[in-house]
């Protein structure tokens, strides 16, 4: 698991292992009260989780008649292919892709454009800028939902780019307000890390008579690599997980994310818990796979950011 | 970041480089700047700046500007004084800070129990971060299963017949529960990296000197994760004002989980479009998270602990 793995500081297992064992050896109770409180703690841990897969497992009549809390009857994935037919799924994942896909390349790139310049060169206005970027991203959403609300409302966008005439209602203005939103974390993410960048290897292209693009495209990005896998790990699951911009600033529900679309689906299409575990589950299972496959990158963009200092 | 200091980059050499650049280089830097910066203000600051504006206005958001009454502070002495779900939603989001703070405890302690040279310490840590991934939407949808009056998990295992979702004096805590669930695992991997990034030589010295465990936590391990600190009480302050997702989802944020953020939504997504209510509200949550977002900006701009953060 990658938890651990986060490139943070020196190597320690070999410092430490000496006193570690000879901890290790006059607290053995201890270790075992340890052990026993980490263990109930994942069990509570699990149990929702294992609550929902075992529901979804089983068909509405089983637990109709014997009840929720029981075993026997059949088990299968009926409600998940019931869940995902009767409520068309598979056009919210579009829906989802059409949204987090462009948001999540832009807000790297533009989030790296303003790393770049305030990282690698000085201004007179490179702190304003990143405390304007670090600042916006910390604000609750809630704060500017009104004016923002109001203003979609209010930018027109030719019909074939949305038929209702407005940035409000588009995939256009979700995907604006998810990169405006994030390129406020991502810029002080990178710029810290491409502050690290030696400025020696920039010089050297400079004197190569490199353009300032260039040093950007092909010096310094190329180096970036580690944080921006991290990043966009990252970025893919914080607005694969919206609900709240989605929510207000998209009224037609067909139009909706998964995340978002889920509220709706409850009740119209998800009458039972059963159908409402499988919903559920199907819901959140991209982020599952990334949980599975790419945690290490997921848990290095958290603390990246978290432990920017 | 440690290898550069801050103050690097403005030194001489940036400084000469600087002057070299062409006049291509120079529009091309300014509108890598110009044009993600006009993105996040446009986008994020003017509809901040448009809160505060229009939180002394009565606009019911028909028409054009010219219909926006200017009523100075109207909107807030009402919402102070008769606006009967305010104190309720503010009380609930105080509970909700107070709440996350003691899960923010829990996940240091798991933390700090998980950093020890221990058997399956990844596997427990693993289980633990899960629900961070997951949307606080889909929290929502999987506690509903737990908390269901007569087919949920909880009264099952208890053998109670608990409202937990319904019962309005309750449901809140139901809910904190549930979202604490996620903070905990959030918390637990930022002071992992944290302490993985401290110098094993400070809790060996301390241990020489003949300090206890816990002692050597209150003593070294917790002053030394300062700057971690202060990330981890600005993220849990905000989370806690944000929260939204949880309790729409449960009820719609109505019947004993009011919060602010959902009273500000009321007031443009409900039946009544009251634009100047709702950025009064809006407002009033801006200064309290100024409250934590001023002070953590001059702690690290001020760049007090450059450097000493995660590598």
């Amino acid at each position: 698991m990658a938890a651990t793995g986060v490139d943070v500081g020196t190597p320690r297992t070999t410092a430490a292992a000496p006193a570690t064992v000879r901890r290790a050896r006059r607290l053995r109770p201890p270790r075992v009260l340890l052990h026993a409180f980490l263990i109930v703690t994942v069990l509570v841990w699990l149990a929702p989780l294992v609550w929902t897969v075992y529901t979804s497992l089983r068909p509405y009549q089983d637990t109709f008649r014997l009840g929720y809390f029981s075993i026997g009857g059949h088990y299968g994935f009926g409600n998940f292919t019931h869940a995902w037919n009767q409520a068309d799924l598979i056009r919210f994942y579009g829906n989802t892709l059409i949204v987090t896909v462009p948001a999540v390349i832009l807000t790297l790139l533009l989030a790296s454009f303003v790393a770049f310049a305030v990282s690698r060169f000085s201004w007179k206005f490179n702190v304003a800028v990143l405390i304007v970027f670090t600042a916006g991203n910390l604000l609750p959403q809630q704060v500017i939902i009104t004016p923002l609300y109001r203003l979609f409302l209010m930018i027109p966008l030719p019909a074939w780019m949305n038929p209702s005439g407005t940035l409000y209602d588009s995939y256009w203005g979700l995907i604006a307000i998810h990169v405006a939103f994030q390129t406020g974390f991502c810029t002080f993410v990178l710029s810290n890390y491409m502050r690290t960048i030696p400025h020696e290897l920039t010089e050297a292209a400079l004197i190569d008579g490199a353009s300032v693009w260039r040093q950007f495209w092909r010096v310094i990005m190329p180096l970036c690599r580690p944080a921006l896998a991290a990043l966009a790990t990252l970025e893919f699951i914080f607005i694969y997980n919206d609900f709240f911009w989605a929510l207000v600033l998209m009224s037609t529900g067909n139009k909706r994310p998964i995340t978002s679309a889920l509220a709706n689906l409850q009740g119209i299409y998800f009458t039972d818990d059963n159908l409402i575990a499988a919903g559920a589950l199907l819901a959140a299972l991209p982020t599952l796979i990334v949980y599975l496959t790419l945690q290490r990158q997921f848990v290095r963009g958290l603390t990246l950011g978290a432990t920017k200092g | 970041m440690a290898t550069v200091p801050r103050t690097a980059p403005a030194g001489p050499r940036a400084r000469r480089r600087a002057r070299k650049l062409t006049r291509t280089d120079k529009i091309v830097l300014a509108v890598m700047v110009g044009i993600p910066a006009a993105l996040h203000i446009g986008l994020v600051w003017v509809p901040t700046l448009g809160s505060i504006a229009l939180s002394f206005s009565r606009w019911e958001g028909v028409g054009g500007f010219d219909t926006i009454q200017w009523i100075r502070t109207l909107n807030y002495r009402q919402i102070f004084t008769i606006y009967p779900p305010f104190w309720p939603a503010v009380r609930h989001n105080v509970i909700w800070l107070a709440f996350l703070f003691l899960a923010t405890g829990f996940g240091l302690f798991l933390a700090v129990q998980l950093d020890k040279r221990l058997r399956m310490t990844r596997l427990y840590q693993s289980i633990i971060f899960l629900p961070v991934m997951l949307s606080l939407a889909i929290v929502g949808f999987i506690w509903h299963l737990v908390y269901a009056h007569d087919d949920g998990l909880l009264n099952n295992l208890l053998g109670t017949h608990v409202d937990w979702l319904g019962n309005s004096s309750i449901n809140l805590w139901a809910a904190l529960v549930a979202a604490g669930w996620r903070h905990v695992g959030y918390i637990m991997v930022i002071y992992l990296a944290g302490l993985k990034s401290l110098d094993p030589s400070l809790t060996e010295a301390a241990a020489i000197d003949g300090a206890n465990e816990w002692q050597s936590f209150r003593r070294v391990v917790f002053p030394a994760l300062k700057p971690i600190n202060v990330v981890v009480l600005v993220i849990t302050a905000i989370e806690s004002l944000r929260a939204f997702d949880l309790v729409y989802v449960i009820n719609k944020g109505t019947n004993g989980l009011e919060l602010v953020s959902v009273l500000v939504t009321n007031n443009i997504i409900g039946e009544a479009s009251r634009i100047g209510y709702g950025s009064a509200l809006a407002v009033i949550l801006l200064v309290v998270s100024l409250v934590f977002i001023i002070p953590y900006l001059i702690v690290y701009f001020r760049g007090s602990f450059a450097g000493r953060g995660a590598r």
